[in-house]
């Protein structure tokens, strides 16, 4: 479908937390220079999937090469290596919060680069002020809003120009103007820097917002994918569900449990 | 037999814990000597971990010292050599008061601090973070706690003992009445070097007990703020225990 | 920056204030101080049959005034004696050289130390004399041994007095 090589290619993706298993037999491309998404409902091993992906954790079987390397069989220092292409933001940020916006910002600069300090700061100074926070610099994480600390987030994980840019969950928690400014850096920081970018999310109206390519994960494996027009019209039913937000469906609303009735009658706790 | 069982269980508990803190120990060891390059780093954790104890040290040590001499004096006074007080006061506190209290000390103010400080950047993901980043946390954050924490521990043990004396010297002769002359030359006559040398590996000794618990604890917290709160309650019971426990190892080893 | 500055100060002070701890530790608690700083002095020699614990750097003292330290303690293997060097401070340079010097010791289980009890000569210690005169260390165990073997003396022969005084009655008794 794509003539672009993947960047990313999962083939034949095993991965279980004791015992329980959250992918099995998972294949996923991500195409180079586009925003792909990947959504799910909670539990389906998004962030795990990323994790798999920065070798933060590591397949039970099967491949994960990013980039031409296979990052299950790297060593430590490959993986180090490999991550300086990346960034990442987290959730919350996860901004260093003992140094202020300048000093998490150049944080990466500091401890990869021996820049010259003018140099570090005009590099910087650029950063932020992409994401439109130059005049936040002196602020200490603490005093940053949400969206504000997420923007700062984003900074840090350009300011050593990454070819891949990770987003988790980067819509959780924001009001709706933020949710617009992240949005518009998303697609503009990928198209203007030639990223290739990846998003987690659930949030289907703002990922069928900016992303190229979205994959459905569900129930270990990947329910459905394509651009978001095609995963709307997707007549399966776990897509329908998830797209349209319904409460009850593929997903069930009861965690599995037991029969109701015989549970009432049940002595004990009931179980 | 439950009871039986129960306390098997936690022997089990206990030894896997102590060998998961070897290996963390080891580990932060063969990290070591790249994060040395980082002098600041350390240098600002000396400040954290040792100047910022320095006024609890230096008003317990004071009061430690002031209590031996009341004690010492009491009992000293029934075999009529008063003047040993010197002695007693410093070989006491060089010995044993010194680096066992300033360890527990440490474990309360800095211990604390450390594994809360490492717990809370692993809730709120900072540690990830820097993995994210290619910066190894272990050896951008933990290792030079740890290595700041052993470097201020005898710094800190000597300024307690100094203190201690002063506090001892204060009470001794200034309001007990013990010449002042014989008060000092007793305890030059008995100290030796040897006796503060023994102070000194004790308290690197608990430097390294204590900093590595409490780095352990914070890095290997449950990623909550309950996970934190215990983590940091475990540095100080833990920390306590085997402060005691190597003191009497090392003791006997001295002996 | 700024606070970076304020904390590299604070460490420095910190640091500082440990090694004048240790410092004082090293040479204000022990009797290491004295060879470090050194006063004029001159040393003179001693020969005791026993000096019982006495340590190096105890005090040296005439008239209950120190004078000077123990420098060094050996042992004579010619004539199985004790040789101590006794370091004294130079300000008293005016030590008769028939001065006798004893082990006493400090309360009833303190220390030992030495005191010289001046003589009357006309002639000054210098450099490197031997101190003829000597009492050694006056030694509790022994001075306990000799009480014991005294007491026991006594206790002996009053038991030797009192046993057949015991018997003579009972022997007495048989005979009736």
């Amino acid at each position: 479908m794509d003539p672009i090589e993947p960047l990313i290619q999962i083939r034949g993706l095993d991965y279980s937390i004791n015992g329980r298993s959250i992918f099995k037999n998972l294949d996923i491309d991500v195409p180079s220079g586009k925003v792909t998404a990947f959504m799910g409902p909670s539990g389906t091993g998004k962030t795990t999937l990323l994790r798999l992906i920065t070798g933060q954790l590591f397949a039970d079987r099967g491949t994960v090469i990013v980039d031409g390397q296979d990052v299950t069989s790297l060593s430590t220092d490959g993986i180090y290596r490999l991550r300086r292409r990346m960034g990442m933001l987290f959730q919350n940020g996860a901004l260093l919060t003992d140094i202020d916006v300048f000093e998490n910002v150049a944080f990466p600069l500091r401890e990869h680069t021996r820049l010259p300090e003018r140099l570090l700061r005009q590099l910087v100074l650029m950063k932020l002020q992409a994401v439109g926070l130059r005049g936040a610099a002196e602020l200490m994480p603490a005093e940053l809003s949400g969206g504000m600390s997420r923007r700062v987030a984003l900074a840090r994980a350009i300011v050593m120009d990454p070819q891949i840019l990770i987003y988790d969950e980067p819509f959780v928690g924001l009001d709706p103007i933020s949710m617009g400014v992240v949005l518009r850096l998303i697609r503009h920081l990928n198209d203007v820097m030639g990223l290739t970018s990846i998003v987690v999310s659930h949030d289907v109206k703002e990922i069928s917002a900016v992303a190229d390519l979205s994959y459905l994960l569900s129930g270990g494996g990947v329910a459905a994918k394509g651009t978001p027009r095609e995963l709307h019209d997707n007549p399966s039913e776990i897509v329908h569900q998830f797209m349209g937000g319904l409460a009850d469906g593929p997903v069930p609303f009861h965690y599995p449990a037991p029969d109701y009735y015989e549970s009432l009658l049940a002595r004990g706790r009931g179980r | 037999m439950k009871l039986f069982g129960d306390l098997w269980a936690s022997f089990i508990l206990a030894l896997s814990n102590l060998g998961s803190q070897c290996r963390f120990l080891m580990l932060l060891v063969w990290r070591t000597p790249r994060a040395l390059l980082r002098f600041q780093l350390i240098s600002d954790q000396v400040y954290n971990s040792g100047a910022l104890s320095l006024v609890i040290i230096m008003l317990s040590g004071l009061f430690v010292g002031m209590v031996l001499a009341l004690q010492g004096f009491t009992l000293l006074q029934r075999f009529g050599s008063e003047s040993a007080l010197g002695t007693a006061a410093a070989l006491g506190l060089v010995k044993e008061l010194g680096p066992v209290i300033t360890a527990l000390l440490f474990a309360g103010r800095a211990g604390t601090a450390l594994a809360s400080e490492i717990g809370l950047m692993r809730a709120t993901d900072q540690l990830s973070a820097m993995e994210m980043m290619a910066v190894d946390p272990i050896r951008r954050v933990v290792v030079p706690r740890f290595i700041g924490g052993i470097i201020a521990m005898p710094l800190l043990s000597v300024v307690f003992c100094m203190i201690g004396i002063f506090g001892a010297q204060l009470v001794g002769v200034q309001i007990m009445g013990v010449d002042q002359g014989s008060f000092w030359s007793q305890m030059r006559a008995a100290v030796e070097l040897k006796d503060i040398t023994e102070g000194i590996v004790k308290s690197m000794a608990f430097g390294v007990a204590c900093s590595l618990i409490a780095v352990y604890a914070g890095y290997h917290a449950v990623p909550t703020a309950e996970g934190v709160g215990r983590a940091t309650t475990r540095t100080v019971v833990t920390s306590a225990v085997v402060t005691l426990f190597l003191d009497y190892l090392l003791t006997s080893v001295f002996l | 920056m700024r606070k970076s500055r304020t904390n590299d100060l604070g460490t420095g002070l910190f640091v500082l204030l440990g090694f004048a701890a240790f410092f004082f530790l090293t040479t204000q608690t022990t009797s290491k101080g004295l060879s470090f700083t050194s006063k004029p002095h001159y040393d003179v020699t001693a020969k005791f049959d026993n000096i019982g614990d006495l340590k190096v750097g105890a005090p040296v003292s005439m008239a209950g005034v120190e004078i000077g330290r123990v420098a060094t303690i050996d042992f004579d293997s010619q004539d199985y004696k004790a040789v101590v060097v006794l370091r004294l401070n130079a300000k008293f340079d005016k030590i008769p050289t028939d001065s006798d010097a004893t082990i006493y010791t400090q309360g009833l289980l303190g220390g030992k130390f030495i005191g010289v009890t001046p003589g009357g000569a006309e002639t000054y210690f210098k450099n490197n004399d031997q101190i003829q005169f000597t009492q050694s260390a006056f030694q509790l165990e022994n001075l306990i041994g000799q009480f014991m073997a005294n007491f026991g003396k006594d206790s002996g022969n009053k038991g030797s007095d009192a046993a057949p005084a015991r018997d003579k009655p009972s022997a007495t008794e048989k005979s009736k």
